[in-house]
């Protein structure tokens, strides 16, 4: 595979039931290109706690996912409420999630700082009232 | 210890997959909260949960899980069901509560290899 093969996703933020779907498809993809269980495994996670955020509290999104044979780079992009304090927000614990979310069996606070633990490549860029995009990149190596 | 263990151990009904019953598992962990089996399960095959919404099947696949038990016999829907059955995860519903439910599949040997501590 010498070509990068991209993938862009439209998230619903109006379905919880339904947030995965793009992580899902991700896995799949991965899997059908022969990429090691490791690599899929951290991708997934990463971007299945991705696509969650997107619809917990920024009603949606794109995320647009690279794949080349060294790395797989995905870029999730909201224009949610962003993020008043990311250091904060990266704190394990931490979330602004309501109690419906937490029901559902989310919004533990760990969504973050899990993504960046499953990446080699983690940042945030963020606006209040604008939106937040993460950028995350995980290595084949 | 096989999937047909885990639901014989549990007294367990299955509702999908029963062609992955002879399926090896070696490790299980037991959670309602998803948020923590992303963040601190490891290699773990078995999700016991009390939990009942697709997102308990996202989590099982992202994390390569090959086995879901509804404890407190727990109804999931025919959407979850298919969610599962797509992903090639075998769903048990067990009448036993959470705590034992772990307590029999740990006595019967489903004992997780290393140390689990976080």
């Amino acid at each position: 595979m010498n070509e990068v093969l991209k993938y862009v996703y439209e998230v619903d933020g109006n379905d919880f039931m339904s947030a995965g779907v793009a992580s899902a498809d991700v896995k799949k993809n991965l899997k059908l290109l022969g990429f090691p269980g490791d690599v899929i495994k951290r991708v997934s996670i990463a971007m299945y706690e991705g696509e969650i955020n997107m619809v917990i509290h920024a009603n949606g999104g794109t995320a647009t996912v690279e794949v080349c044979d060294d790395c797989i780079t995905m870029v999730l992009a909201d224009t949610g409420p962003g993020i008043a304090d990311v250091e904060l927000a990266m704190s394990e614990g931490y979330s602004t999630a309501p109690d419906r979310i937490r029901a559902l069996g989310f919004g533990a606070g760990m969504g973050l700082p899990n993504m960046k633990k499953y990446c080699d490549e983690f940042r945030i860029e963020t606006e209040l009232g604008v939106g937040t995009t993460v950028f995350m990149k995980v290595c084949n190596t | 210890m096989r999937i047909r263990d885990v639901a014989s151990v549990l007294d367990a009904e299955v509702l999908c997959r029963s062609d992955l019953l002879e399926t090896e598992v070696k490790s299980a962990c037991g959670s309602d909260m998803m948020s923590d089996v992303l963040a601190y399960v490891k290699d773990h095959a078995v999700l016991l949960t009390g939990l009942v919404n697709p997102q308990v099947v996202r989590t099982a696949e992202m994390m390569d899980m090959k086995c879901i038990v509804f404890v407190r016999g727990k109804n999931p829907s025919e959407q979850i069901i298919t969610l599962a059955e797509e992903a090639n995860i075998v769903i048990l519903r067990s009448s036993y509560r959470m705590y034992t439910s772990c307590g029999r599949l740990y006595a019967a040997g489903l004992q997780n290899e290393g140390s689990d501590m976080v």
